[in-house]
């Protein structure tokens, strides 16, 4: 009845249905204070009538201030756009162009459903939180939204869209019915020698944490030295008649224990996580399907892919082994990132980087150092510290005004050990930080003993920010902060010059493409 | 600072009223201080003031001088800070949407926050606070323009 009779550009309510459901959620805050006016003031006669008081008050304000809300909040839409006033004492207005609406889902939470109503969400691709909603309009109303946000999106883009399918092939299991092409996969054997490098010691975090357990629960005082005295006067003094060989050989032996326990940690984890990992390239994007207890299903549209990342380790790096990762606006179950191939050699990963459409950093490229002034500042301030800490040891040692240091100046060997190992670090960390840019592709390189490459396409990039800290500004350099859908992409430490003409070159590139194109596969 | 547009004169008042606000918490627990007789006359209340006279009529001003914005023909630049700077770039055609803001304040003095959001992670939402709101509603519909204008 009321279907396809919203008007265009008058500012509308939400349904007054709404005051009533947000009234009820009212009721859930209202609980508490009750419970606690009911307990807190003894059983006295009065207490039940004070707490039923108290819980009639709080809802009245809930719906009386959800009333005012409603009262002020109001949307309209228009022919190019949605646009919402609100806010009772400092207002607010917002327009979201159709041209940015990905989608409008509505949702139902139970106490709107009860009423017959629905939350309408206009997905933009903001990220979440900034999301703009409509709490709450009639389902009828809501469907009738969302159909004339599509027909008025179709209408806006008819020139550039293409099917319009792509739209929701969020991160959903979805079946591929073209052949799908499969460009990864790692079999058992891979899989135990990612495992081996893998190697972790977590398990004894856990075992600390069930000691804990113990302590608490069996009374056993675990980190009561005496207990383990006991414990050692029995095998520790059949270790110390011994002797120095079957000594050495029992460290020995503890240590491969060691590494054996982390080994199989990591091997166990590993197996658990990417069992029967395999990557595919089917119609609707990138496929990944990996896991042995939980199997994962991860569909992702190759234009949502927004940069990779390649990454490798000490150890693993000796042996040419590396993680790839694509940034992506959708989100990877907890992380940023998407792992496409966790484990793999390099000629591996290219043809896995061409699929999404990008380049692996070409040999001739030309790579830029940080500034030298930044890598100055880091050595003064890492070094700083520790050095002086050293200096105050060894004037203590040399002047001898404490009995326990008085001519022990080795001691101060330790904080200048600290402090050499972390100026040669940083020194190590400049070395390796590199940048640099190509017609289609911004790189970062980073890490001293592991090193990551991170690729960003200049043209799916957001904004660009110049960054500069006090001692930045008078030493001239600055960091470069690029706005990557879904992930990070900073350039720190650089100079001044270099910041700006990075920038003007992404900012060319990101001028001759619209936000919209970018989104079309 | 090169060709940048300054912010509204009256952002200055506004971020004095505000910090006068600010340090109002601070003059009172001075003044209370300073009546306990715990140190010599004016030893507390003396260095407060200053300090605050100085937040309050100083910075406001620095912090307007260092603060600009350029409204190209395809993209808006913000420049804000005092101490930590940040040379902002937004290109329109990376805009998912744009925020008009007036505190009770800002409306007083007829001023307006703009806000404009990218799909970015990093500097999801640039604000420019301190534009008339004439000037703010202008510049919403020049970059909402050249959104509909770019899709076409």
């Amino acid at each position: 009845m009321s279907e396809a009779a919203i008007p265009l550009g008058v500012p509308q309510r939400t349904n007054p249905v709404s005051v009533l459901a947000q009234g009820a959620a009212a009721l859930r805050n209202a609980v508490f204070p009750v419970i606690a006016v009911f307990f807190g003031s003894g059983s006295r006669s009065y207490s039940v009538l004070l707490a039923l008081g108290i819980g009639a008050l709080v809802i009245l304000v809930g719906t009386l201030a959800s009333y005012i809300r409603w009262q002020r909040f109001t949307y309209s839409v228009g022919e190019q756009d949605i646009r919402v006033e609100s806010g009772v004492f400092s207002r607010a207005a917002r327009s979201v162009p159709y041209e940015r609406i990905q989608d409008v889902s509505l949702e139902q939470a139970l106490i709107p459903r009860l009423f017959g109503l629905v939350e309408v969400r206009f997905e933009t691709g903001a990220g979440g939180k900034d999301e703009m909603k409509l709490a709450y309009l009639k389902e009828s109303e809501g469907e009738a939204l969302r159909e004339l946000v599509r027909a008025q999106k179709d209408e806006v883009d008819q020139v550039v869209t293409g099917p319009e399918a792509d739209s929701d092939a969020g991160d959903a299991a979805a079946p591929a019915t073209a052949p799908a092409e499969v460009l990864f996969a790692m079999g058992p054997k891979r899989l135990v020698t990612f495992g081996l490098f893998e190697f972790s010691l977590a398990v004894f975090a856990v075992l600390g944490g069930a000691l804990q357990y113990l302590d608490s629960f069996l009374g056993i005082e675990v980190w009561d030295p005496d207990l383990w005295m006991e414990w050692l006067a029995g095998p520790g003094d059949w270790i110390a008649q011994l002797g120095p060989v079957a000594q050495a050989l029992g460290a020995v032996a503890g240590l491969i224990g060691l590494l054996f326990v982390g080994s199989v940690t990591g091997l166990a984890r590993t197996v658990l996580r990417d069992w029967g990992f395999v990557l595919e390239r089917t119609a609707k994007g990138f496929r990944r399907r990996r896991g042995l207890l939980t199997r994962t299903d991860v569909v992702m549209p190759v234009h949502r892919v927004q940069g990779y990342d390649i990454a490798t380790g000490f150890l693993r790096r000796r042996f040419g082994w590396h993680g790839l990762r694509f940034v992506s606006l959708a989100q990877d179950a907890g992380g940023a990132s998407h792992d496409v191939a966790p484990f793999a050699q390099l000629d591996e990963l290219a043809p896995i980087v061409a699929a999404a459409g990008f380049d692996m950093p070409p040999a001739e490229l030309e790579w830029q150092r940080g500034s030298t002034a930044n890598r100055n500042v880091g050595i003064a301030i890492d070094g700083l510290l520790p050095g002086l800490i050293g200096l105050v040891v060894l004037w203590l040692a040399l002047g001898s005004s404490i009995e326990e240091l008085d001519g022990k100046w080795g001691f101060a060997l330790i904080p200048f050990g600290v402090a050499l190992f972390l100026v040669l670090r940083q020194a190590f960390l400049w070395r390796f930080a590199r940048n640099a840019i190509d017609r289609t592709q911004i790189y970062r390189r980073s890490g001293w003993l592991a090193p990551a490459t991170a690729v960003a396409n200049r043209v799916k990039l957001q904004s660009v920010e110049i960054a500069q800290g006090p001692i930045a500004k008078i030493c001239g350099y600055a960091t470069l902060h690029l706005g990557l859908a879904g992930g990070s992409f900073a350039i720190p430490g650089i100079p001044l010059e270099r910041a700006k003409a990075l920038r003007s070159s992404v900012l060319s590139s990101i001028a001759t493409t619209d936000f919209s194109q970018l989104t079309e596969d | 600072m090169e060709d940048l547009t300054k912010l509204d004169p009256r952002f200055v008042t506004v971020t004095r009223i505000r910090a006068a606000l600010a340090t109002l918490p601070v003059l009172i627990a001075a003044i209370v201080l300073e009546s306990a007789d715990l140190l010599p006359l004016g030893a507390i209340v003396v260095p407060v003031v200053l300090l605050a006279t100085f937040i309050i009529l100083r910075i406001p001003l620095r912090r307007w001088a260092a603060c600009g914005y350029d409204m190209g023909s395809d993209r808006l630049r913000v420049v804000r800070g005092l101490l930590f700077r940040s040379d902002t770039v937004v290109p329109f055609g990376r805009v998912q949407h744009i925020d008009l803001d007036e505190s009770p304040l800002e409306r007083a003095f007829g001023l307006s926050t703009l806000t404009v959001h990218t799909a970015g992670t990093h500097n999801a939402s640039v604000k420019l606070p301190g534009l008339a709101s004439d000037d703010a509603a202008a510049m919403r519909e020049a970059i909402r323009e050249h959104i509909k204008r770019e899709t076409l």
